[in-house]
């Protein structure tokens, strides 16, 4: 017998398990190979290469192409949409979440299941209804009229989060700052927000995933160049470039870099939260 | 990691009732009314206006001119509807089936806490940064007949295409759910494993009895979430089929933007979004019923 204390899957190795995460991850990382690869092949051998062959003279053309296309524009709208949301996301929640748990009467209850039954409804649902409103509001073809949106629908999950965390601020050190008559404001800004950075960063990363990915509203609320944002601009190469896919393909991995830093640096807050999510 | 000591801290003066009912400190409800304007003004008065709109004729242009129930009489009589409706339902059932096997199998093996499972778990969640839009073009290009891995028309084909959208949309959010088992596998008490073991149960017998029971509750949260998040399939059926070959992979979503933004009849699209809200609808009363997640306040009341 070994020690009872280790967990049970430490014991021993599992050559199926591990099987299947192998197969797993070929068929997480050819894709992004087979893109890389691609995006690295210059646009006349692309067609009659094999994409999971290396490239035989690996060029950075086709991210010059991206670039030159633009591209810089719908970053600096992207980020823009992405910081905005993010903003009115936790200006808006964490009140909410505050009241929701300390206050618990009648109407800190009905807005808390307001934002539960809001984790549902689908943005389809809504998109054309909302278009109506956006028109009539003077915003169509504009920035707000992606933002607005954006950050209502990154709502719902941002609260549970924030709840699930400012559940697990305790009591007694609330009523150790009552004691010294600490106002309500004072209490949030000095004791519940430096508590629940673990959620709140969870929050940040979560909803700008959702502004930095957001296709449908933009795809419905705006139509020029100015406004137009990453994901839209990915969707207009399609047709752009048509049939060089190394391009297209150089633009996806491009949209993806931002991203992919900010995984590498928030790894923690980003899994850690959203782990969470399904409880026992 | 902080809340965790503070539990602890808090845990022997549990029966200080007086406290419960004090006022003292606690913000007043009207903290929370900018949120739920907000959300209001933008969520809920929308699906409100759906259904509004769902009675009317409009182009998007003038002004909605009421035309009684002429366009729910033309959802019913559509020969699309009955295709698209059981197409979502096979398509949410076959997501389902792929996405709960390999995700619940992922989650509880990267629940160990081997470096090597770690440094996996780190590779498996890549795709879930990237963008619906780019995954979608990402595997556009990779089943293009010219160019793509496999040289055949995948995507030219029927089941090829309903294929595809199972295998893109399980590819992007395996990884999430994959994360949620890892989480719910890690809360199961490692004592029901010690009990087992000096039992003389196998690893298999093991993961019957204890671990699939155990997670009954994160399989809940993960299957509503899946189920709801077909309905978002709308970005993949666009860019990787348009609905396509026909009208073989038209989706509710694909269905009403066809209507609303291809055919400028808002009327028409508003009547199949009020459908889409209804079945979503149902679909959070079960996540709100189901996982108890409204209860779970009660699990500190009290102190």
């Amino acid at each position: 017998m070994e020690s009872p204390r280790r967990r049970h899957w430490t014991k021993r190795a599992n050559p199926v398990a591990g099987l299947g995460s192998f197969i797993w991850l070929l068929i997480v990382l050819v894709p992004i190979y087979a893109m890389l690869s691609a995006s690295l092949t210059g646009a006349d051998k692309a067609l009659t290469g094999n994409p999971l062959r290396p490239p035989s003279e690996p060029t950075l053309d086709n991210y010059g192409t991206v670039l030159d296309s633009d591209f810089g524009h719908l970053l600096s709208n992207t980020a823009i949409v992405a910081i905005v949301v993010v903003g009115i996301v936790l200006t808006l929640s964490i009140p909410l979440a505050y009241v929701a748990v300390r206050t618990r009467d009648r109407w800190s209850n009905a807005a808390f299941r307001l934002f539960l039954l809001g984790v549902a409804i689908p943005a389809q649902a809504v998109v054309v209804p909302l278009y109506l409103l956006i028109a009539k509001l003077g915003l169509y073809d504009t920035l707000p009229a992606v933002i607005l949106p954006t950050a209502a629908f990154a709502m719902p999950v941002s609260v549970l989060v924030l709840v699930g965390t400012l559940r697990d601020v305790s009591e007694d050190l609330y009523e150790a700052m009552a004691l010294d008559g600490a106002s309500p404001l004072r209490m949030l800004f000095q004791l519940t927000i430096p508590l629940a950075k673990g959620g709140i960063s969870t929050v940040v990363i979560y909803s700008a995933l959702q502004a930095w990915n957001g296709f449908l509203f933009p795809l419905i609320f705006t139509q020029s160049d100015g406004p137009r944002v990453l994901t839209l601009g990915l969707f207009n190469y399609v047709s752009q470039f048509g049939v060089n896919i190394p391009a297209l393909l150089a633009s996806v991995v491009l949209s993806g870099i931002p991203i992919f830093a900010v995984y590498l640096v928030a790894r923690r807050a980003l899994v850690g939260g959203l782990m969470g999510v399904g409880g026992k | 990691m902080t809340t965790t000591v503070d539990k602890r801290q808090a845990a022997p003066t549990v029966p200080t009732a007086p406290t419960r009912n004090s006022r003292v400190g606690r913000p007043h409800a009207v903290w929370a009314l900018p949120a739920v304007l907000f959300f209001t003004f933008f969520a809920v008065v929308p699906m409100g206006l759906a259904f509004y709109l769902s009675f009317t004729e409009w182009d998007g242009l003038g002004d909605p001119r009421p035309v009684g129930f002429a366009n729910w009489q033309k959802l019913i009589d559509d020969p699309r509807l009955t295709q698209s409706l059981s197409l979502t339902v096979v398509l949410t059932v076959a997501s389902w089936a792929f996405q709960t096997v390999v995700a619940l199998l992922l989650g509880v093996w990267a629940a160990g806490r081997q470096r090597n499972r770690a440094v996996l778990s780190a590779i498996f969640f890549v795709p879930f940064l990237l963008s619906s839009t780019a995954i979608a073009i990402l595997f556009y290009a990779l089943l293009d007949p010219n160019f793509g891995i496999i040289q055949k028309d995948t995507l030219g084909s029927q089941s090829g295409a309903f294929l595809a959208i199972v295998f893109v949309g399980g590819w992007q959010f395996i990884p999430f759910h994959t994360l949620i088992y890892q989480g719910g596998a890690r809360q199961i008490p490692e004592v029901l494993y010690q009990a087992a073991a000096i039992d003389g149960a196998g690893r298999y017998r093991q993961f019957f009895s204890i671990t699939l029971p155990q997670l009954r509750h994160t399989i809940t949260t993960s299957t509503v979430l899946m189920v709801v998040g077909s309905l978002t399939y709308f970005e993949t059926v666009l860019i990787l089929t348009k609905g396509g070959p026909g009208t073989d992979t038209a989706i509710l979503p694909y269905l009403m933007y066809e209507a609303g933004f291809k055919t400028y009849d808002f009327g028409y699209a508003s009547a199949i979004a009020s459908f889409l809200v209804l079945a979503a609808t149902g679909l959070s009363l079960v996540l709100v019923r189901l996982t108890g997640f409204g209860t779970m306040r009660s699990t500190r009341e009290g102190m």
